[in-house]
């Protein structure tokens, strides 16, 4: 069975390869890809849109429908696993780790408590605590609010240097998730609480989307971002850039919120208590 | 780039591939996976797609590894198979 399998694998993957001397040249400008819509793209972009990431350009304004149900993709990502591992009941095993902030002594209880323990004075500690490494903690507590700045100037940059809303989404869900890595999944969740991460990742389809009907009622077609230039109060190449702000915007709060809430629940097989 | 290097990049994207597939250990895997990620990020970079390049980089090499990291601790770490 595993010969069989492996000469379909070579005899597929052979035929995959000899196609290829067929692909145009890398960067040829006959190609049938480069003849048809690109050219309007190259030259048109900055007279549209004044954008001059013709990549961008084309994600979020001429190709915006597109962007806008891949970030519907993502949310719904989140949503599914938010279904699907999310639990409410407690961990089983009775025995709960706690230690005395003021005095460092460690209480273990033998049943889980009904109530917690006020966390100023107790802190829960994971199971499998290990204990933390103090360099880890700090360096990345110095680190984060540099990786959450990155990601918001990926995300506003876009326009001119390659990133936008995924980037600099998936960029900010990393420092979040940086966090409960070096500290642990409490410290992160009550920075981003659950509620947070599936509230933003609704409302940055919502603002995609938004901004897409907005146009709309401004007599415009969907996400013709022109059409919002009197609100704006712009010339409607400004409000087209405008328009791939906003909606990188909802795209990137979208991504961010997600990426926190896949972590969460696959880290702490949906009890959201402790983590790795 | 130099063709020599391309063809280095190339090959260890091939090795990252079999071996992602071929090792037992799944946080092997996905290490490996997270490997294959970050070289297919150079070679979008190479052929002037530095967008895909960095989409390849933040999810491919980075968040999608520390979910398939996260996932392989909540199960079983060795494949049965």
């Amino acid at each position: 069975m595993k010969a069989l399998a492996l000469a379909i694998v070579a005899l597929v993957g052979g035929l995959l390869i000899s196609a290829t001397v067929d692909f145009p040249d890398w960067g040829d400008p006959a190609s049938p890809a480069a003849l048809h819509v690109s050219p309007r793209y190259i030259e048109k972009t900055m007279e549209d849109t004044s954008v001059p990431n013709i990549v961008t350009s084309v994600l979020a304004d001429y190709r915006g429908f597109d962007t806008m149900f891949e970030t519907t993709v993502v949310f719904t990502a989140g949503v599914a696993c938010f279904l699907l591992l999310r639990r409410r009941e407690p961990r089983p095993g009775p025995s709960r780790v706690y230690r005395h902030r003021a005095s460092g002594v460690i209480v273990e209880m033998s049943q889980a408590p009904d109530t917690e323990p006020a966390p100023e004075v107790f802190k829960r500690i994971d199971d499998d605590w290990t204990p933390h490494d103090l360099i880890v903690m700090n360096v990345c507590r110095l680190l984060i609010p540099f990786i959450q700045l990155f990601g918001l100037y990926v995300i506003a940059h876009g326009h001119h240097s390659p990133g936008g809303g995924f980037q600099g989404g998936v960029i900010l869900g990393a420092s979040v998730i940086l966090l409960a890595l070096s500290w642990d999944l409490r410290t992160a969740s009550l920075r981003m609480r659950e509620v947070a991460t599936g509230l933003m990742s609704a409302i940055g389809v919502f603002i995609y989307a938004g901004v897409g009907a907005l146009a709309l009622a401004m007599g415009g077609n969907f996400l013709d971002y022109a059409a919002l230039a009197p609100i704006l109060m712009v010339d409607p190449v400004a409000a087209r850039s405008l328009g791939i702000f906003f909606v990188e915007v909802g795209v990137g709060l979208a991504v961010m919120a997600t990426m926190v809430l896949i972590y969460k629940n696959l880290a702490s097989e949906g009890r959201l208590d402790q983590g790795l | 780039m130099i063709w020599q290097i391309d063809l280095a990049v190339l090959i260890l994207v091939l090795i990252c591939a079999v071996g992602a597939l071929a090792v037992k250990d799944l946080m092997g895997a996905a290490i490996l996976f997270g490997a294959y990620s970050f070289l297919m990020c150079i070679l979008w970079a190479v052929m002037g797609a530095v967008d895909v390049a960095f989409t390849e980089a933040s999810v491919g090499a980075g968040v999608s590894t520390v979910f398939f990291v996260a996932a392989v601790f909540r199960t079983s770490r060795r494949s049965k198979d």
